[in-house]
């Protein structure tokens, strides 16, 4: 019974990637980091939706369109709980959780007010020094940013 | 190897390299007048001024007989007209054999070392890195004490934004060292720097004044307490005349012990100690252009002769 009803809440794709467990707020951000805005497949989102984990999650179903595992890990410091259901033909054929990956390019802010990544227009480049409550090293300035100063570009 | 690798932060060099230096120093000590360098250009851009950092690369380049070219501040040079840090390095690396930059910007070293077409020697980027000034610290405790390992090391002041005493505890790490931390509240080694010790199964003590134990140490590294770092003036005025090293604590010390700074002193040091033969501050400054023609030519593969 349970199951029909998340059924109907997003409809079902025959091939492709749904991406799971996003907390609500964060659905934008994981839209944009992975450019879902911009590309041409046929995506349905749900937002708002209940969970017992998250209090509110919402889920992304993307046609067509599957990940390469350092694609999808580009999501994980905002949305360390996604999975993902790999989906060809109605069925769910692999399950995938994100990982943090070791380097972080693009994506997030570095809190140093006096590095070139926010003084110039020069790619911000981390490396991920503690999971799963994220630190990240500037490979710049050499910073230190900790997960409650993580903001995301 | 070190070999045509920019130098940005004393972790891009492992112990062996570290030591590979200082025993190429030692030569240059011993001889620092040679050729080594006839028909290199060496551009020293001072985006901020800080003269005694420039007049010492200068002078390595010099007693080599390579030529400089270059800028002391952003003023005279076309970054006013708003040329980026980008397109300054990728157009001054056409005219020389190595850069040698002094940038406010934390991590411009390391930007401008991947745009660069020549090898970057980091001399200062903001409050992150200054690598020369750690090695020339290393090879004057090396010089004094004759040996890097097993060492009692007392660093004094500023421990939270003093970009010096962080590079020379990441690059002592490798040797065995115990750490004493002598500071105000307001300005202790930062957490991060002790986790590295602890990883690394090092000891380390925090004190808030340095008198009963200076007696143990075997190099007191001073810094600068200054007033902009305390929020409230008040706080200032409690620690001020606290860090200040005076002659007559010096008895009980060591025979071995020396005192270091980076300079420039401004009182935390009294003058009185100047005479002492444990004062080692400016001599460590001549040591820095010995350790800068070591770290010049072996970037530039011209340590063999
Ligand atoms: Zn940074």
């Amino acid at each position: 019974m349970k199951k029909d009803r998340k059924h109907l809440s997003v409809s079902a794709i025959k091939d492709g990637t749904v991406i799971d467990h996003i907390p609500a707020e964060k659905l934008f951000n994981v839209i944009s980091i992975l450019g879902l805005d911009s590309i041409p497949n046929q995506i349905t989102f749900g937002t708002n939706l209940e969970s017992k984990k998250l209090g509110r999650k919402a889920i992304i179903k993307i046609a067509d369109k599957f990940f390469k595992e350092t694609e999808i890990n580009k999501i994980a410091l905002i949305a360390p709980t996604a999975k993902l259901n790999i989906i060809r033909d109605y069925e769910v054929v692999d399950k995938r959780q994100v990982e943090v990956p070791d380097e972080i390019i693009g994506i997030a802010r570095c809190m140093n007010p006096k590095c070139i990544t926010n003084n110039d227009s020069v790619v911000t480049r981390f490396r991920v020094i503690a999971k799963p409550r994220i630190s990240l090293k500037c490979h710049y300035c050499e910073k230190i940013t900790d997960q409650e100063n993580l903001e995301i570009l | 190897m070190i070999r045509n690798k920019s130098l940005v932060s004393i972790n891009d060099y492992n112990k062996e390299d570290y030591l590979a230096i200082l025993d190429l120093a030692e030569q240059f000590e011993s001889r620092p007048v040679r050729n080594t360098l006839q028909g290199k250009v060496v551009a020293t851009l001072f985006f901020e001024p800080s003269t005694r950092t420039r007049l010492s690369f200068e002078s390595a380049v010099n007693r080599l007989g390579g030529r400089i070219i270059g800028f002391s501040e952003a003023g005279t040079s076309s970054v006013t007209k708003g040329e980026s840090l980008k397109d300054t390095i990728k157009t001054v690396s056409n005219y020389c054999d190595l850069i040698v930059m002094r940038h406010p910007i934390e991590g411009s070293a390391r930007y401008a070392s991947e745009v660069s077409g020549v090898p970057v020697i980091n001399a200062g980027d903001g409050a992150n890195q200054h690598p020369t000034q750690t090695l020339l610290d290393l090879y004057s405790i090396r010089k004094t004490q004759k040996t890097l390992d097993n060492l009692a090391i007392m660093m004094v002041g500023d421990l939270k934004y003093g970009r010096t005493v962080h590079s020379l505890l990441q690059a002592m790490s490798s040797f065995n060292t115990t750490f004493h931390f002598v500071s105000p509240d307001e300005l202790k080694m930062p957490g991060e720097y002790k986790m590295h010790l602890e990883n690394r199964g090092l000891k380390y003590y925090e004190h808030k004044d340095f008198t009963d134990i200076l007696p143990e140490v075997d190099i007191v590294y001073m810094t600068r307490v200054q007033k902009e770092r305390f929020s409230d003036p008040m706080d200032y005025e409690k620690v001020k005349n606290v860090y200040v090293l005076r002659n007559n604590m010096l008895e009980q010390t060591k025979p071995n012990m020396k005192i270091l700074h980076p300079l420039p002193r401004v009182n935390e040091i009294t003058e009185d100690v100047d005479d002492n033969m444990k004062a080692y501050y400016f001599t460590q400054a001549l040591n820095g252009v010995y350790t800068r023609q070591a770290i010049i030519c072996s970037i530039l593969g011209l340590d063999q002769k």
